[in-house]
């Protein structure tokens, strides 16, 4: 061990190329894994165009890609799908390429009933959901349907029990699509046929049928699988045309049923819902026939019954007369006189009318309005000139009020009142003068009662020099010529004014105390 | 009061209900004698009609041929089942 402690572990082992060890997995695992059963529920399918089918098998923890070949698809007895427990047998196989494994599945089966069943629920669930199943999609059958479209396989007993049925009830007109009812082409098919018979054009080379039979025998659930699958369901619920479903026995209820307009128990009684009986509606339509003739004949009795009862009943026509002839008697009779009296009444008030309707009257009443009128006229004049003086005397009386005397006092009034008032004008500013007068004199008192000149009264003085005030003794030293203002006078001292000199001499005086 | 459809128009069920309630108003009596006269020439010609329709009743079975992508091609007679 020492020996080899340079080397790496496995320095010694043979080197592969990647294809040689792919080569060798695929060898591996094509021979181990040959023949292979497996259970596990279907995960993710996809139908390429290619018609191989790629789907995932999974269970809880692992997924195995599988694949199942375009001619191995056909064969299989139900259709892969999603959510399907299935059992697969088959091999496995690597794919080099991509380092991945897959299994080939040669056949698949659903993993007993109860896979099936489940998958089923799931799907009612769903279809129910979206409400296929509601009761108010399902269409009314037509009564006696000139046509029906049987979806089944065209040999057998179904197609027969069928027709046989519809003979003896009604002879129709009956088309059949052929489809497989079983096995992987089923499902396909038999939606193909429903699709197929709506997209037919009534009255044309093959006449749309008026109700659609998709119907089959009894079978095992396998069997019967076909119409469980959902695209079958779902034309079926597209379907324009009302469908009865038949397949399998009373028993068996396959996914079309719960879609289907009418479910039939078994394919015999589809027929005997699709058509009425024939002879019980001859008989239907022969008492009608009987009861209309009754109804009419009794409708006309009737009637001649009521018009002889009624014409018994009609009184006869001179009695009717009799009463107004009567009074047509009597009324004639009394017509003439009853006019002239009221001839008579009328002539009566017109001569009352007419007495008092003489010429003169008018004449009269003519000659008092002309009479009134020339009075009023020859009023007319004179009552105008009244009118005119009187308004002319009111304008003379208003321009008499209009003297010049009035005007002339109120300027004379007015003139004196000027020259007063000029008056007292000119004493206010006298006044006035004299006022301002007295008080400037007052106040020169004042300012020489407050001047400087009272205190010089006091003994004080002011010392000036060049007309500037001295005030300190140190000013007085420099200064030339001074100048003192007593209360009665100035004196000057220094330079060249005697009095000056006197008051220095004074100075000198004093210093000689020391 | 009757109908205006055209009689042979009708459906042979629509027919059937009419001619049972043409039946009905006749039988009832109430209807004005003009008009029991025109009910009961509907009628006559709704049960004629609904008769033909019954005697029309021919049986016809045919199978529909189809191509190879699974489309109806044409239809052949079947007979013997």
């Amino acid at each position: 061990m020492d020996l080899f402690e340079d080397d790496a572990p496995g320095q010694n082992a043979p080197e592969f190329t990647v294809s040689e060890l792919s080569g060798a997995v695929k060898r591996m695992v094509e021979g181990e894994f040959s023949h292979i059963r497996i259970r596990g529920e279907i995960g993710r399918v996809s139908w390429p165009r290619s018609g191989h089918v790629y789907l995932d098998l999974k269970d809880d923890k692992s997924v195995l890609a599988s694949v199942i070949w375009k001619g191995v698809v056909s064969r299989l007895p139900t259709r892969p799908e999603e959510g399907l427990e299935v059992i697969a047998t088959g091999r496995l196989t690597t794919f080099p390429g991509q380092s991945k494994y897959q299994m080939v599945i040669e056949d698949m089966r659903p993993a007993g009933v109860g896979a099936l069943m489940a998958m089923l629920e799931a799907r009612k669930k769903k279809l129910e959901g979206e409400g296929l199943f509601d009761p108010a999609r399902k269409r009314p059958l037509p009564y006696l349907p000139e046509i029906i479209g049987v979806v089944t396989s065209p040999s057998g007993a179904v197609i027969r029990d069928i027709l046989h049925r519809l003979r003896d009830r009604f002879p129709r007109k009956v088309l059949i699509w052929p489809v497989a009812v079983q096995g992987e082409k089923c499902a396909p098919e038999v939606a193909r046929a429903i699709e197929g018979f709506n997209r037919m054009t009534p009255g044309g080379a093959m006449p749309r049928p008026d109700v659609l039979i998709v119907a089959r025998g009894g079978g095992s659930i396998e069997d019967l699988w076909g119409f469980n699958e959902e695209i079958v369901a779902r034309a079926a619920a597209a379907s324009d045309i009302p469908l009865i479903s038949a397949v399998g026995h009373e028993t068996d209820t396959t996914l079309i049923d719960f879609v289907s307009d009418r479910r039939a128990p078994t394919p015999t009684a589809a027929a005997e819902i699709a058509v009425p009986v024939r002879t019980e509606l001859m008989y239907a339509l022969d008492d009608y026939a009987a009861r209309l003739g009754r109804g009419m004949s009794r409708a006309l009795d009737l009637r001649g019954q009521r018009l002889r009862d009624l014409s018994r009943a009609l009184p006869r026509p001179e009695r009717l007369v009799e009463n107004a002839r009567q009074r047509l008697d009597f009324a004639s009779e009394r017509l003439p006189s009853a006019l002239r009296r009221n001839v008579d009444a009328r002539r009566l008030r017109l001569s009352e009318a007419a007495g008092s309707l003489r010429p003169g009257t008018l004449r009269r009443a003519i000659q008092s309005e002309a009479q009134r009128a020339e009075r009023l006229a020859a009023r007319l004049a004179p009552a105008e000139s009244r009118l005119i003086a009187a308004r002319r005397d009111a304008l003379n009386a208003r321009a008499a009020r209009l003297r010049p005397e009035a005007l002339s006092a109120e300027l004379s009034r007015q003139t004196t009142e000027l020259a007063r008032l000029t008056q007292r004008l000119s004493d206010a500013q006298k006044r006035n003068e004299t006022q301002r007068q007295d008080r400037l004199d007052a106040s020169a008192r004042l300012l020489e009662t407050l001047s400087y000149h009272r205190t010089l009264d006091r003994g004080y003085a002011v010392v000036r020099s060049d007309n500037n005030v001295i005030t300190s003794a140190a000013a007085a030293k420099t200064a030339g010529a001074l100048e003192i203002e007593f209360a009665d006078g100035r004196i000057q001292i220094g330079g060249a004014a005697k009095p000056t000199k006197k008051t220095k001499d004074t100075g000198p005086s004093q210093g000689s105390l020391f | 009061m009757t109908n205006d459809t055209p009689v042979s128009e009708l459906s042979f069920e629509a027919a059937m209900t009419e001619l049972e309630k043409v039946v009905g108003q006749l039988e009832n009596g109430q209807v004005p004698l003009e008009e029991s006269i025109a009910l009961y020439q509907r009628g006559a010609e709704l049960k004629k009609h609904c008769e033909a329709k019954l005697k029309a009743a021919e049986e016809k079975v045919a199978q529909i041929t189809l191509d190879g992508e699974g489309n109806p091609a044409g239809l052949k007679p079947v007979e013997g089942l």
